[in-house]
């Protein structure tokens, strides 16, 4: 009979008793990781709980940060976080989108085939595959400038940004200080090279998400688009970008979260000034940037109103990712329904 | 535009005898010369430029920073600096061999807290249905928590670690950096689990199997490439991180042998932490270490990158 010779066998006692445990020890570890979450939302605003009762909202609004008078306000680093992201956002995206559309149209495939056209290589199995290759390049160098650490970029616009940028802000300042944006001189630090060296930091991000959503704009709309006579920018500006909006969308928001909580870079270049200031030039300050500068030598009565401060960061942060989440699992699935 | 327009009302009106059969008679080609004096061609070929000027200066930076750390930090790089300790001021020479250790203690530490929870939680959603609700909050969270702020990690571990244990540590350190890694090991082990054909995994089950000894003996060896290649990019970032160290592992001037034993309840130095400490001092000799300290950072970070990036490349040739 098969059931003599057969080599199968029900699971031993020892082997179904492990895969229960298996089995229990994945789920628990999926709600140990949702648990983590509310632990870390739980903890901080647990410790902020004194100040938050002793200086309630008056704590958002008010500009003095004395640890001696026991005063603290925060209104110039929500101003200082806001600003510079949202400075370093404008910037960022602009290149950002730039860099996704000049990759996504294949401008330098392109070039470099147009190039190899006029030696008549472009079919030639090794200088053939160059077009390709370079585009691929261009997609990791890209990715690499996120993949650089913040400290580094710290570093950088130390020694490299603000004396790059310092005699043209200044000149800027003596010529237009009129302007409310040139009222201060750049001394050093300040909000300026804060912004450049942040939306070099978040243009990866936006580049990416940009690229991703680009390329799944359906061929059939482009070829439609050039049907009916349009230029190559009409197409993109018309058709193609309106398509891929909410995920460009999505990708600056996300991007923005990130410019929010950014720390490293800010805490060297912004000045740690508690100054509320909308010059370009002046020093400020930001939620995460107070943290990293205050935290290591802050006194015992100063933690819960760090925390406090750290709660008020996570609040606008998490609100933003979840935001930029949400529209970009709406996008996927749209796009997904479309097909 | 003008073209279609010509051909469309040639084609309707009745043609008399003598009319040119030429549908494209009347039309100005003129109008359709690919010309820069053309408005349209010339916005076409100044908004392609501006891309391009646009994406070559956002490369700058890349190339700036690199040419810098390859150009400052490499003319001081030497043994010396693998093997000594960090220099008080005003001191000539030393090293940061300290914070080297001290990075990959704090890294090591870290992704042995955080692969186990990682991997197991992926296994979860992976094995889970479409619709599991459990499946899809941890997902989200996952997500939330990739936009998290390090800084924020650093705040969570000084209040869960430090104040418990009573003093910064590279534990502590750990904890904080074990945060930001767990939401790059979750999703990319997720995505290579679901990326085992679902055949093998049938097969598996087929044969009897369990379900505990499909995940062991067919899913994680199959999707074993793409998630080291999470582990790896998860490595690399934590390595960078400087921001949930500062007030968690603190730093220190010495080595983690204290008293003649080893021991990880100690402030302990780090590649980050130090430069940060360095790059703000007035003395040459700190902020050309910081240089250096950068160009060693940099290269951990992007060898475990390129690492982890050829296993996933590997992975996909398998595959094809």
């Amino acid at each position: 009979m098969a059931e003599d010779i057969t080599i199968s066998q029900p699971p031993s006692r020892w082997q179904g008793a492990t895969d229960k445990f298996f089995r229990g020890l994945c789920y628990t570890f999926a709600w140990l990781s949702i648990f983590l979450v509310v632990l870390i939302v739980f903890r901080i605003a647990m410790q902020a709980g004194p100040a938050v009762r002793q200086y309630g909202l008056g704590f958002l609004t008010t500009k003095t940060w004395d640890p001696n008078q026991e005063q603290f306000g925060v209104l110039p680093e929500i101003w200082g976080t806001v600003y510079t992201s949202l400075l370093a956002l404008l910037i960022g995206s602009a290149f950002g989108v730039a860099a996704a559309v000049f990759m996504s149209e294949g401008y330098l495939g392109g070039f470099i085939f147009g190039i190899l056209k006029f030696f008549h290589v472009q079919f030639h199995p090794f200088w053939g595959k160059l077009p390709n290759q370079a585009e691929y390049t261009l997609k990791n160098l890209i990715e690499l400038l996120a993949a650089i650490p913040s400290v580094v970029y710290g570093l950088w616009g130390l020694f490299v940004v603000i004396p790059l940028i310092r005699p043209a802000c200044n000149w800027l300042h003596a010529k237009m200080g009129w302007f409310a944006l040139f009222s201060t001189d750049l001394s050093g630090p300040g909000v300026l090279p804060a912004v450049v060296v942040l939306s070099i930091m978040i243009l990866p991000t936006i580049t990416a998400i940009s690229r991703h959503s680009l390329s799944t704009v359906p061929p059939k709309l482009r070829m439609a688009a050039y049907g009916l006579g349009a230029t190559q920018w009409e197409t993109i500006l018309a058709v193609i970008l309106p398509t891929a909006a909410r995920g460009i969308f999505a990708g600056i928001i996300l991007a923005f979260g990130r410019a929010l909580g950014e720390t490293m870079a800010l805490a060297m270049l912004v000045g740690n000034a508690n100054v509320l200031s909308i010059s370009l030039f002046s020093p400020a300050n930001t939620l995460a940037a107070l943290l990293a500068n205050t935290f290591p030598e802050a006194h015992p009565k100063e933690i819960s109103v760090l925390m406090y401060a750290a709660l008020i960061l996570l609040g606008i942060t998490l609100a933003v990712n979840v935001i930029g989440a949400a529209i970009l699992e709406r996008t996927s699935a749209g796009l997904e329904g479309g097909k | 535009m003008a073209t279609q327009e010509a051909a469309g009302s040639s084609l309707q009106t009745p043609l008399p005898n003598d009319v040119d059969l030429n549908p494209l008679s009347g039309v100005d080609f003129s109008e359709l010369e690919k010309s820069l004096r053309r408005p349209r061609t010339l916005i076409n070929v100044l908004l392609s430029g501006l891309v391009t000027c646009m994406t070559l200066l956002a490369l700058i930076p890349l190339f700036s920073v690199v040419w810098l750390l390859l150009w400052r930090g490499g003319s001081k790089l030497s043994l010396a600096l693998f093997t000594q300790l960090p220099p008080a001021p005003l001191e000539r020479g030393g090293g940061f061999g300290n914070a080297i250790l001290g990075t990959i203690i704090i890294v090591v530490l870290a992704a042995l807290l955080s692969v186990p929870l990682g991997v197991l939680t992926a296994v979860f959603m992976a094995q889970a249905s479409e619709k599991n609700r459990l499946a899809t909050v941890v997902r989200f969270a996952a997500k939330v928590l990739t936009g998290f702020p390090s800084i924020l990690a650093g705040v969570f571990a000084y209040g869960a670690v430090v104040l418990t244990t009573g003093g910064y540590s590279a534990v502590a350190g750990a904890v904080a950096v074990a945060i930001l890694m767990l939401p790059t090991i979750m999703l990319t082990a997720e995505d290579a689990l679901r990326m085992v054909p679902p055949k093998m995994k049938e097969a598996a089950i087929g044969m009897g199997a369990t379900h505990t000894q499909t995940v062991l003996m067919v899913l994680l060896p199959t999707a074993f490439p793409g998630i080291l290649t999470g582990i790896m990019l998860a490595v690399a970032r934590a390595a960078g991180e400087t921001a949930p160290l500062l007030f968690t592992a603190l730093f220190s001037n010495y080595w983690l042998t204290s008293g003649g034993h080893f021991n990880l309840m100690q402030p302990t130095a780090s590649l980050a932490v130090l430069i940060y400490n360095f790059a703000g001092m007035p003395f040459k000799n700190q902020v050309e270490m910081a240089w250096a300290a950068a160009l060693v950072m940099v290269l951990m970070v992007l060898v475990t990158n390129l690492i982890g990036q050829s296993l996933s490349r590997q992975q996909i040739q398998q595959e094809e």
